[in-house]
């Protein structure tokens, strides 16, 4: 099966050059046979590349431990649901699952876009393959996912204990999924660019591409967030690693297009900037991939590190300098039809917050590149920690919430005073009674009193929004309140569905707020034992040591540790906490023994802890006890966003992209009138 | 001379196998096992007696990962831990001392430095002491984020900087656009779609309730 797929991936990259070729030539001469043919050659590398991801997975079903890639990251008691996740747990399988995926992707695009769309189809043809044979063309030149060993290990080395984890079963490909899909949105503006066709309608074609990958993005983000919290056993979620940065950027310069595309659809405006936008997004998707890869800055993604980083720098260079001189040739193409009317409107509050997004995406870039810049300018070493980023970022991050509260009160155009008084009461005065509820409960950390208040006027705005709607709806039809509101939403999807992304926004910044009230210690307890923490909201928690049981599993030896929990007295529970060994077929230790962390969550703390170790061999227990105030609305606020992106992304409903971009310059023409 | 039962006579192989005993020993095993079985209850209960008696031991402590010493009070000193997260492990984790000590317990070089930090605060030194020493010894690297110095405020001010100046530029570039609107009339699209001023104007309202 290895020939098969060894040489499928020679047969794709045969493709991939062709549909390249074909696209190019079929969108430049408009020769329909060679547009057909670039189509069809999306439709066979992609079938190619599925013949190889089922040839890898029929090594790895099959403990074909003659292959490299299956003896590196399998063991034959490695639990079936994993063995399938082996196929992205290394470096060369991810490889082909990311190519695999974006001819996927791009064959869905040749088959889904209809009508006037079609005419960007051949160059996204174009675009899409020469993006896979990249990809194809790293494993056959330097990391073969097919290559062999030159022997037959007995059993394989295993999964990385931290990767048997279900949160990394759907976290990397949800991730991936999202710096793949961004492809296809930068295969159509580079085809916009190639055939002049720069007014909105390739806005339009892309619409729920660069939903569907933003929202593949905030989940794999979440997904990502769940995994380092729960498995990881620092006891946070998000520690600003450059792997998790290189995830942020393109899902933060998406964001800013999100918001900026509506002021083209609506008014004919921000071209030049929307097409910068998607080119830098798709730019900052490979930047991360090289990041990832190449182990250039020091991260604790270490495992997918290799030489392949280079080919990505070169590919990353390459594609910028080709699309930016392209987009340059353009400009005078992009000139905006209509022109800002007034600095009071949402077009302008929009455009602050694109500055915001773009400013935090440039200081997070910055922040992880710095030690790079340092060494060649210097010759000196720095690290950048969580405590360089959440100054730099903090301040920004809170300037964005607020505006996320103010964008939705400003009218479009222009706005009026008496306007701005009625919108802004609510709003306002949520700030005002949280900040004060706040202080009277006796916090005092700026960062968090900021935080919950911006929330509270966020979540004023979003509240007044819905009222407002639920209310003339109700008086208008005689409808149900339910039903009012239900239908508010389902009519105008795109609207509502980002008042709930919204929403989520305010819970996440809400759950931000409370790691700074994160208590912990450490404790030696022999069984019986105990260890007291206090919580922020004043409450003595008890941990007492049970005992401590060994047991085989599976595919591990595991050392459990258990604690009685009691808040003031009154008995919660238990939490058991581990530490597995793992082992191959043959009970061989095959990697350092990792942590299971034991987490009690409800809305307002966290209780976690983690069994260090043992003292002597004995029963004799190293505990860590964490509580981490408000995690729980992190999973939650996660979800709340992906809920309203799915609200947002749902088909029907509201008025069709397109006739609302030509509404847009209908507005101008009845302005003119 | 008693008659025998023919019995308890008979050799033990010929009795298939069966030990002999007589009471008195019967009663002395039963007392035996029953004092070594409450032995064995008296040490595997004082694992849940608080403090008391020795803990029990583990099966294969090989499996509970690297022998750890007992935490002691001084470790969990908050001025302690406030040092050890501004230092960075240098065991390639890319974690602070604290978090690296407190997660990876596989590591040992978190630990050791846990150690310096603890020498360091017994032997008088206040905190600024102990960073300075580590970077004396180790390089700015083992800070956690740069110092605040030099070079490195490009670091902290640039971003910011860049930020606010794109802020003030794009305050100017409305305040021109705005004006400009005001004095001179769109770029017109390249064709309208044809339209009464009476379809337009319920074209307006259209817009209107979408934007409501």
């Amino acid at each position: 099966m290895t020939l098969l797929g060894g040489s499928a991936l020679w047969l794709a990259l045969l493709l991939g050059v062709w549909g390249a070729i074909a696209g190019f030539a079929g969108g430049r001469t408009g020769r329909p046979d060679l547009q057909r043919s670039a189509r069809h050659a999306v439709f066979a590398m992609c079938a190619a590349l599925l013949t190889a991801v089922f040839s890898l997975e029929w090594a790895l079903f099959h403990h074909d431990f003659n292959v490299e890639y299956v003896a590196a990251y399998t063991s034959r008691n490695l639990p079936t649901f994993y063995i399938w996740s082996a196929l992205y747990a290394g470096q060369r399988g991810s490889l082909l699952f990311w190519a695999t995926v974006l001819t996927i992707f791009g064959s869905l695009a040749q088959l889904l876009t209809a009508g006037r769309h079609r005419v960007y189809l051949p160059y996204v043809a174009a675009v899409t393959t020469v993006v896979a044979g990249f990809f194809v063309c790293v494993m056959l030149f330097a990391a073969n996912p097919f290559d062999r060993l030159p022997y037959t290990p007995l059993d394989g080395r295993g999964m990385n204990p931290q990767l048997q984890n279900p949160g990394m079963v759907f976290h990397p490909p949800m991730l991936y999924l999202g710096y793949i899909s961004i492809t296809i949105p930068f295969a159509f503006a580079m085809a916009a660019l190639l055939s002049k066709r720069l007014d909105a309608d390739w806005l339009v074609a892309i619409r729920k591409w660069t939903l569907l990958s933003w929202l593949f993005l905030s989940v794999g983000i979440c997904l990502g967030m769940w995994w380092a919290y729960v498995e990881l056993g620092w006891g946070g979620y998000w520690a600003w690693d450059p792997v998790e940065n290189a995830s942020l950027l393109p899902w933060l310069t998406m964001t800013a297009f999100l918001h900026s595309v509506m002021i083209q659809e609506k008014r004919g405006m921000l071209k030049k900037w929307n097409l910068a936008l998607i080119i830098g997004s798709w730019l900052l998707s490979i930047l991360g991939t090289f990041i990832t890869r190449s182990g250039v800055i020091s991260s604790v993604h270490s495992f997918t590190q290799s030489g392949v980083g280079y080919f990505f720098l070169a590919f990353l260079v390459i594609a910028g300098v080709t699309s930016f001189t392209l987009y340059a040739k353009r400009l005078p193409l992009l000139e905006a039809e209509t022109r800002l009317e007034s600095m009071v409107s949402r077009e302008a509050s929009f455009l602050f917050n694109n500055l915001l997004f773009v400013g935090i995406a440039f200081s997070v870039l910055f922040g992880t590149l710095f030690p790079i810049l340092s060494e060649a300018v210097r010759g000196t070493k720095v690290t950048v920690g969580p405590p360089f980023f959440n100054l730099v970022n903090i301040p920004l991050g809170l300037a964005l919430l607020l505006l996320t509260g103010i964008g939705p009160l400003i009218a479009w155009r222009r706005a009026s005073l008496p306007n701005l008084r009625r919108q802004f009461a609510v709003p306002s005065t949520a700030f005002g009674f949280t900040l004060l509820m706040l202080l009277v409960v006796g916090v005092r950390d700026i960062g968090a009193l900021l935080a919950i208040a911006c929330g509270g006027f966020v979540a004023g705005t979003i509240a007044q929004e819905f009222w407002r709607g639920t209310t003339a709806r109700h008086r208008q039809y005689g409808e149900s309140w339910p039903l009012a509101l239900a239908r508010l939403v389902g009519r105008n999807r795109r609207r509502y569905g980002g008042y709930i992304v919204h929403a989520g926004i305010v819970m996440l910044f809400f759950a931000f707020a409370g790691m700074a009230f994160k208590t912990e210690t450490e404790a030696t307890l022999r069984p019986g034992e105990s260890a007291t923490i206090k919580s922020p909201y004043g409450w003595t928690y008890t941990f007492t040591h049970l005992g401590i049981s060994q047991y085989d599993a599976l595919n591990r030896l595991v050392t459990a540790g258990t604690v009685e929990v009691r808040r003031d007295g009154k008995r919660l529970g238990l939490l058991t906490t581990e530490k597995r060994q793992h082992v191959d077929a043959l009970g061989r230790s095959t990697f350092e023994p990792s942590t299971e962390v034991g987490i009690r969550s409800d809305l307002r703390e966290d209780l976690y802890v983690v069994l260090g170790g043992v003292v002597n061999g004995s029963e004799q227990a190293v505990y860590r006890f964490t509580i981490n105030p408000l995690v729980w609305w992190v999973w939650y606020g996660g979800m709340v966003v992906a809920l309203g992106g799915l609200v947002v992304m749902w088909p029907g409903g509201g008025v069709p992209a397109v006739k609302r971009a030509q509404a847009g310059y209908m507005v101008k023409l009845v302005g003119k009138t | 001379m008693k008659p025998s039962d023919g019995r308890t006579s008979l050799p033990r192989a010929e009795r298939g196998g069966r030990s002999d005993c007589t009471r008195r020993q019967f009663l002395a095993g039963v007392v035996g096992w029953v004092a070594f079985q409450s032995v064995s209850l008296t040490v595997s209960q004082s694992d849940t007696l608080p403090g008391a008696g020795p803990t029990g031991k583990l099966g294969d402590p090989r499996r509970a990962g690297r022998p750890l010493e007992p935490v002691t009070a001084r470790d969990n000193l908050a001025a302690i831990q406030a040092i050890e997260k501004r230092l960075k492990c240098t065991c390639g984790c890319n974690l602070d001392i604290y978090t690296c000590r407190t997660t990876d317990f596989t590591c040992s070089v978190s630990p050791a430095l846990h150690q310096q930090v603890l020498a360091r605060y017994e032997a008088g030194q206040s905190g600024e002491q102990i960073i300075a020493a580590f970077v004396a010894e180790h390089g700015p690297a083992i800070l956690m984020a740069p110092p605040r110095r030099g070079f490195n405020l490009v670091a902290y001010f640039l971003p910011s900087v860049v930020v606010v100046i794109a802020g003030v530029l794009l305050t100017l570039a409305l305040r021109r656009w705005t004006r400009l609107a005001g004095d001179r009339p769109a770029v017109a699209p390249a064709a309208g779609p044809p339209a009464s001023p009476a379809e337009l104007e319920r074209l307006r309202h259209e817009l209107e309730r979408i934007d409501a």
